[in-house]
């Protein structure tokens, strides 16, 4: 875990390297190249690139009529309003039709820092998972960022895909192999099973190593795509350890620990405890502040994993 | 355009308009006054205007058309049928929960349809990015969107107007149906989006006014339309709501409701096919 750097800077560079591959790529965004980082592919292609000034909700219709005429188009504005703003234009224009678009949502969660809660993302996974074959995608670090940019060019099909702000660790070699709907293992154990997407692999690993200092054996798994739920895995993970926490920078309501809670409930009864946002909105402050203050952090995912072993 | 044709596309309106009763009559639900209302302005679209072909209804360099007030999809599923993009006595499959006549266009299901939509506005904002996608291709095809007069009251109908100016797309074309009434009453009193002329001027648009139920206006306006090749056009097009049956016509009551039994003779006979 030695380089530090933001998926939002990953997804911007892959733009610009998969767009002189795919003459079909197309970018918009809503004034936020900047900060998206589709500034990147701006910069290569000026001509495939349409800012849509700040008007979201255009822009992902302008996005559907290029799908609907042979481009791949990325639409790219913060997690809040992409998702969150844009939620009927997404349900309605890009979903029920299933349009081949990609929606490029960066700064979610509270990781944002210190815009505050009005910036602060913590719903867009709940928003998504209700659209019927939409797929979402949530990297951990860049070399996952990259390959998920990837994976949704080579997809037809309405993809959602959520970049942080903050610089994380880059957890993955140049040797990982991507594929949507497949969870990966990160790390064996038979006491718990960490369940984090996001930057909150990074976290689950360092819990992992807090548990260990207290003889805890703990599984650490990612899933990158939180829709199709790579339900296999998670059933396996239930019946190797018993006891499962799901870690994710959002809303406990609805994300990731939902989607797991809803599998295990149905397929393997098993008691699922929740490290995510607590039902709250974000605060201004340094973003690494920010994950210990709403108990995002290893300690808490730590505790939270003594707990759910206390239920078995 | 000669009488001769333009005799002809009256009668194809007039088809139009018997396919959107049959339909909603059968549904005993649906949208006749404001499928009525543009039944002319498909009939020349469709007949006269649209390079489309039924045998192959998705063909790359067709021009399109996006239904952005997609409540109409009576009078659209009509001419379509009527065009021979699927058949006739399927109309009246409307809204069954079988049919793939959908109460709002459906795209996946519905042959010849070119976006789904009903939720107001948002057809605008597609019809901008097919039109950006042909200008990218250096395409020669047009994209056409109609919409709803009291659908210009959502604000994406704007967003759309400003970047369809700001990337010059000479070969978008909106139409307006300009009927005056909305469900809760007349768009003046509900919430007023008029004047839209000056609305689209200001922002940058070609605005080129017609009465939607003359085809030689029509067709006025969308050579003007042809003619424009720097800006985006406009048509606000002047159109009677519920247009060819005499209890609908301008009557916000048939917004949204089907004909009884006694009704439906009537707007039959109202139509010539009685």
């Amino acid at each position: 875990m030695a380089d530090k750097i933001a998926t939002r800077e990953a997804y911007g560079k892959a733009l610009a390297e998969f767009g002189a591959e795919y003459e079909n790529l197309v970018v918009l965004d809503a004034d936020l190249a900047a900060a998206t980082k589709t500034g990147v592919f701006k910069k290569a292609f000026p001509e495939r690139f349409f800012d849509c000034g700040i008007a979201e909700n255009n822009m992902i219709g302008v996005a559907v009529g290029l799908s609907l005429t042979g481009k791949i188009p990325f639409a790219s504005s913060f997690a809040m309003f992409a998702a969150g703003r844009s939620f009927e234009q997404v349900r309605n224009s890009i979903g029920y039709p299933h349009c081949n678009v990609k929606i490029g949502a960066t700064h979610a969660g509270v990781t944002v820092g210190e815009d505050g809660a009005t910036h602060q993302c913590c719903e867009d996974i709940a928003l998504m998972r209700t659209i019927p074959g939409m797929v979402i995608l949530n990297p951990a670090d860049a070399v996952e960022a990259r390959l998920a940019v990837k994976a949704a060019i080579e997809y037809n099909g309405p993809v959602y895909l959520r970049f942080g702000r903050m610089a994380v660790p880059v957890i993955y070699g140049d040797d990982y192999k991507f594929e949507i709907g497949r969870g990966v293992k990160l790390a064996e154990g038979t006491d718990v099973s960490l369940v984090a997407t996001g930057i909150e692999v990074e976290q689950a690993l360092l819990a992992r190593e807090l548990l260990a200092a207290e003889g805890i054996s703990a599984s650490v798994v990612n899933i990158h795509t939180i829709k199709p739920l790579d339900e296999e895995l998670i059933i396996s993970e239930a019946n190797t350890c018993g006891a499962i926490v799901t870690c994710e920078e959002h809303t406990v309501i609805g994300g990731l620990g939902s989607a797991v809670a809803e599998c295990l409930s149905e397929k393997r009864p098993t008691p699922v405890l929740k490290v995510g946002v607590n039902d709250v909105f974000g605060r201004s402050g340094p973003a690494k502040e920010l994950v210990s203050y709403f108990g995002l952090d290893a300690a808490a995912i730590a505790a939270k994993a003594k707990a759910a072993i206390a239920l078995k | 355009m000669d009488t001769k044709r333009i005799s002809e596309l009256q009668e194809i309106a007039r088809q139009i308009r018997v396919g959107i009763i049959d339909a909603v009559y059968s549904a005993a639900s649906g949208h006749p006054g404001g499928s009525l209302s543009i039944a002319d302005l498909l009939a020349y679209l469709y007949f006269e205007k649209l390079n489309v072909d039924p045998a192959d209804p998705c063909k790359a360099d067709r021009d399109r058309l996006v239904l952005s007030k997609g409540h109409c999809a009576p009078g659209l599923y009509a001419a379509l049928a009527l065009r021979g993009f699927f058949p006739v006595e399927d109309l009246k499959t409307l809204r069954k929960t079988t049919s793939y006549l959908q109460g709002h266009p459906d795209m996946k299901h519905t042959p010849g349809v070119d976006m789904s939509s009903g939720s107001l506005g948002q057809g605008t904002s597609v019809s901008v990015g097919m039109a950006l996608s042909a200008k990218l291709d250096g395409k020669t095809n047009k994209v056409y969107a109609i919409l709803g007069d009291g659908e210009t009251e959502e604000g994406q109908v704007w967003e759309a107007a400003m970047s369809a100016a700001h990337f010059g797309l000479s070969n978008l074309t909106w139409i307006v149906d300009l009927n005056g009434l909305q469900i809760d009453g007349k768009i003046a009193d509900v919430m007023n989006p008029m004047p839209h002329g000056e609305k689209f001027a200001a922002f940058g648009w070609n605005v080129v006014e017609a009465d939607a139920h003359d085809f030689a206006s029509l067709e006025a306006a969308f050579n003007a339309a042809d003619a424009c090749t720097d800006r985006p056009t406009v048509i606000i097009n002047h159109s009677v709501k519920g247009k060819g049956v005499s209890f609908m016509e301008n009557n916000v009551a048939w917004h949204g409701a089907a004909p009884n039994a006694e009704q439906y003779e009537i707007a039959m006979k109202d139509l010539g096919e009685r």
